[in-house]
């Protein structure tokens, strides 16, 4: 038996993924490859298949056809729950559970030592003093830190965020960004990648290493 | 004129308390409330079904009987009240099949109590009317859980996703949810029990005291039927929260679309 050469690539590979529901195509043979690096922007207009595409790569929804793979093994043969925790996903709407930040950030790891929480926060560019604070009654940009540090408690290579700034003001909008950029940064040490939707041209200019553009639930470019 | 046995009011007792049907219908008409067919409709619905009820119990429940009857009336009773439970919970996946297994189960449990323990004798008499408790508290509970479980997933989905985003498994991303839904399915049967006695006297006492039954004798059993309702739509409630929370997600921790929202995060492109 030949032995195969072939690189594991280090990222998403999705190959004739189409996703259809309620009578709609959502997604259309798409075939495409996410490197674990730095920060992918997925863009394009409102219906263009973009949310759908992330929730697809969190196994929150499956294609209705085709093949993912992460790292080249096939999302369906990975246990789904290590999976979310090795590619956590940020919402469009800043979504906290009940209690304060430090149960938010424990939702996601039970053991988390105050320390740790702390570290967690001052990634996400929150003072160590949000800890005991009630999650719920934060300023939005605020939430969405916090939900940044919950999804980082988990360790993951990849943060998959789903316009985590549509409901943010321009200057939490900011804060925000710093933020993703800083984490993504390769000269850190623990750097996280982003697969970051938008449909901000701004945006995508200043936060994006790539940007995988879609239409109408197909792939119309790949930029670096 | 009525016999000295308040249960046995004849069929002239029975005329009679048609009167009040007639003060019913009275009121319809003088208020012009258009419910005059639904009143007599309701009230003859009643009787007859009652009647030919009476009639069928009248054959199954006398010492004599084999207790196979007994067990074949309970077995159309619980598949009946499934039947309505699909009915009245249509939004709900596969409700039909859990209420028969909930029902069941809390069947199992209180009776299995009651007749195990030997508060009551086995016989068709004691069996039917307890089951007949049993499976319909149990039924308006598993209504209300199951609609209630439903509802919190579909809106509370945004909620449940950020759970299983960071890798929780759906039973427990659905936890809090849970345990909401089977509070507010459990609540109003925990208050109508403290209530008893004080606002309403309850039905099973009532008829043994008309009965002609000692009002403390009526007391004891009254209490041991309110303990085997609280039993049983806890039991009947649990059955169908576990099945359902299973029934939301798929195996691969996905929550199931639900229908609409009443609001989350899900906006998809």
């Amino acid at each position: 038996m030949r032995q195969s050469l072939a690189v594991t690539f280090n990222g998403f590979e999705l190959e004739g993924v189409s996703v259809r529901s309620g009578g709609r195509t959502r997604l259309d043979d798409v075939s495409l490859q996410i490197p674990a690096e730095g920060i992918t922007v997925l863009a394009g207009a409102s219906g263009a298949g973009k949310s759908t595409l992330l929730r697809l790569l969190n196994r929150l929804d499956i294609p209705t056809e085709g093949t993912i793979r992460w790292r080249g093994t096939s999302l369906d043969q990975i246990d789904v729950l290590e999976h979310r925790r090795d590619v956590g996903m940020v919402f469009q709407q800043p979504t906290v559970v009940p209690g304060t930040v430090a149960d938010n950030l424990r939702l996601a790891d039970p053991d988390l030592s105050d320390a740790e929480a702390i570290m967690l926060l001052e990634a996400a560019a929150l003072a160590a003093g949000f800890l005991d604070r009630d999650a719920s009654a934060l300023s939005g940009g605020e939430r969405q830190r916090v939900c940044f540090a919950r999804t980082l408690a988990t360790r993951p290579t990849v943060v998959l965020a789903d316009e985590p700034t549509a409901s943010l003001d321009p200057d939490a909008t900011t804060v925000v960004e710093d933020v993703v950029s800083e984490l993504a940064h390769p000269d850190r040490s623990g750097r996280v990648a982003w697969i970051w939707v938008s449909h901000d041209r701004q945006q995508t200019e200043r936060l994006a290493d790539r940007v995988i553009t879609l239409a109408e639930g197909r792939v119309i470019g790949v930029t670096r | 004129m009525i016999a000295a046995n308040q249960a046995d009011i004849g069929l002239s007792g029975l005329a009679l308390s048609g009167v009040l049907v007639g003060v019913a219908l009275a009121i319809s008409m003088a208020r012009r409330l258009g419910l005059t067919r639904d009143l007599i409709a309701a009230a003859l619905r009643a009787l007859v079904q009652l009647l030919i009820v009476g009639a069928a119990l009248a054959l199954v429940i006398d010492d004599n009987d084999p207790l196979i009857w007994t067990w074949l009336w309970l077995a159309a009773m619980v598949a009946f009240a499934s039947w309505t439970v699909g009915r009245r919970a249509p939004e709900v996946p596969g409700v039909r099949l859990l209420a028969l297994g909930a029902f069941t189960a809390a069947g199992a449990v209180s009776l299995g109590v009651l007749f195990g323990l030997g508060i009551f004798d086995p016989t068709g008499r004691a069996i039917i009317p307890l089951a007949g408790m049993t499976v319909g508290n149990s039924m308006t509970g598993t209504v209300l859980a199951s609609r209630r479980i439903v509802a919190e997933a579909r809106d509370n989905r945004h909620l449940i996703e950020a759970r299983l985003a960071v890798g929780l498994p759906g039973r427990e991303a659905f936890a809090p949810h849970l345990r909401e839904s089977l509070r507010t399915a459990l609540v109003p049967q925990i208050e109508s029990t403290k209530a008893v006695g004080i606002i309403a006297l309850p039905g099973a006492m009532t008829g043994l005291i008309l009965a002609g039954v000692d009002p403390v004798d009526a007391v004891r059993v009254q209490v041991a039927v309110m303990y085997l309702v609280l039993g049983s739509v806890a039991t009947s409630t649990s059955v169908v929260a576990l099945g359902l929370t299973r029934g939301i997600f798929t195996s691969d921790h996905r929550l199931k679309d639900l229908g609409s929202e009443v609001s989350g995060d899900s906006h998809r492109d």
